[in-house]
């Protein structure tokens, strides 16, 4: 009741036109206005704020010549390298490259980290046998594979590929393992008493209950993908964009090595803002926090 | 028993042990084809265990007996208990080929056409429970099992549910075991009521015997011996 009648005296006090936020304080029940715990409304293009201003920041630097060209060239040098490079067809090729073993290691490791977890979360001996096996994989650097890679694999596609497909398949294995461990057992006590059979239960129960893990797996696995594909690329190459860069190391380009690390920011960037569009198409069925 | 020969459902010498506390003890138990039995009990009594081991829920648990039941048998949880990632209509064939017809007659039945393509989180609790009776509708039961469906609604709601599931139940005629703790609830609803004590069926009413008016009669004195069979010593 106290708060009721304090109402009335605290709108109209000098108070209220000194307030920072005067209408929060007339509509809210009493002097003190009601806590926002949701992160409120999507910002737009909200996800390019961050690196703009990172790019700001290195434009003012170089143009008051803080930022000595032979350390890190200038945001403009480095367009203009870019459009060079496009030009004589050089940058098309090597991104091409570097997209296409990406993408075919992303097309191996995720169906295989997948299936690996379907295994492993629905039966006993699949865990026995599986889980075991990728949790030491987990724990060895994969850049402490690549010798032996190389060594049965060669230096050619067949290693790079590899090298990414395996990176890959963990976080996929890891996360969609956990993603279907996590599935409530009242669904899957359900899907007996309805007589669901075992096709129809992992279509309808398992993989739509295991997919908030399997997006989040994804979305670590395409940033794992570039992180892999530039260390195959930097160690043994002829072609790719960090083989680019690596030629460019040896001349002391720095305008080029730049060129590819925006290339690999900006690709990091897209696929993983692609796959946070799939999943918020995909589970438009749940309400959460982030809305 | 000898008003229903030839029982649908057949329980006999049922136990079911948890640790070394037996819940269910030799129980015996028949349901008519058609009847509507609710079964009160304290908590704990094993109201929960028996319902689970006529699903077929409890494959796991020590113990003995038999349990002959039909093959067509429903179970409506506390919770209505609806995949979240699907919408209404599949939720209420789920695990049925070629049913979306009937799966949008029987949601109509319970009054709920139009929200097929809704999901489950976009409704409210009474309107999710009534979908788990869709779902269990769609399957024609021949025996319908229910473990306290209503318990988790509101009071007004509860008792719109009521109405509708007694006259689904005669529109379709299953036997129905409701497992409630709400001695109002059972009379309201059931032919027969039992009550589960240590174990075993302790005791036995009729509200529906006689005709609807003889159910308003009896009922204060039903509901009395009702209480007494389940401990509670409180006048009517």
């Amino acid at each position: 009741m106290t708060l009721v009648e304090s109402r009335p005296t605290a709108a109209p006090g000098p108070s209220a036109t000194t307030s920072a936020t005067p209408s929060v304080t007339a509509s809210a029940p009493g002097s003190r206005a009601r806590p926002r715990l949701r992160p409120g409304r999507p910002v737009r293009l909200g996800f390019l704020l961050g690196p703009s201003l990172l790019l700001a920041l290195w434009a003012v630097a170089s143009a008051t010549g803080w930022l000595d060209p032979r350390f890190l060239s200038a945001p403009w040098t480095v367009v203009g390298t870019a459009a060079e490079l496009a030009g004589t067809g050089r940058l098309q090729d090597n991104l091409l490259t570097s997209v296409g073993r990406v993408a075919l290691g992303l097309a191996i490791g995720v169906p295989l980290g997948t299936a690996l977890a379907l295994v492993s979360g629905l039966s006993r001996w699949g865990e026995a046998i599986i889980d075991g096996p990728v949790q030491i994989k987990r724990a060895i650097p994969s850049l402490a594979l690549m010798p032996l890679l190389i060594l049965w694999l060669g230096i050619g596609e067949v290693m790079k590929v590899t090298v990414i497909a395996v990176g890959v398949l963990v976080p996929i294995y890891i996360h969609t393992h956990n993603g279907l461990r996590g599935i409530d057992s009242r669904y899957v006590e359900l899907a007996e008493t309805v007589g669901l059979r075992r096709g129809a239960f992992i279509g309808r129960v398992v993989l739509p209950g295991a997919l908030p893990g399997f997006l989040l797996g994804l979305r670590f696995a395409v940033t794992t993908a570039w992180l892999f594909l530039v260390v195959a690329e930097l160690i043994n190459s002829t072609s790719g964009i960090g083989y680019m860069m690596d030629l460019a190391r040896t001349y002391g380009q720095t305008d080029v090595i730049l060129v590819g690390l925006v290339l690999y920011g900006l690709l990091g960037l897209f696929s993983d803002a692609a796959v946070r569009l799939v999943e918020r198409r995909a589970l438009s069925w749940r309400r959460t926090l982030a809305g | 028993m000898a008003a229903h020969p030839g029982g649908l459902i057949r329980v006999k010498g049922l136990t079911r042990v948890y640790g070394d506390r037996k819940v269910l003890d030799g129980l015996d138990l028949e349901l008519a084809p058609g009847e509507f039995t609710a079964l009160l009990g304290r908590s704990g009594s094993g109201k929960s265990t028996l319902l689970r081991a006529l699903a077929g829920l409890d494959p796991d648990v020590a113990g003995g007996g038999t349990v002959e039941v039909p093959g067509e048998v429903s179970v409506v949880f506390q919770d209505a208990r609806l995949l979240p990632w699907q919408r209404v209509l599949p939720n209420v064939v789920l695990g049925l080929r070629g049913a979306e017809r009937r799966g949008r007659e029987s949601l109509a039945e319970v009054g709920l056409a139009g929200r097929e393509r809704a999901w489950p989180n976009e409704l409210s609790g009474g309107e999710q429970q009534r979908v788990a009776l869709a779902r269990s509708l769609v399957r024609e039961p021949r025996l319908l099992l229910a473990d306290e469906p209503f318990g988790a609604l509101d009071a007004l709601t509860r008792i719109k549910m009521h109405a509708l599931l007694r006259r689904l139940f005669e529109q379709h005629r299953p036997a129905v075991l409701l497992v409630t703790h709400d001695v109002d609830e059972a009379i309201a609803l059931a032919d027969r009521v039992l009550v589960l004590d240590e174990g075993r069926i302790a005791a036995e009413q009729r509200p529906g015997a006689g005709g609807p008016e003889a159910r308003a009669e009896t009922h204060a004195e039903i509901r009395a011996r009702l209480l007494t069979a389940l401990g509670v010593t409180a006048g009517v």
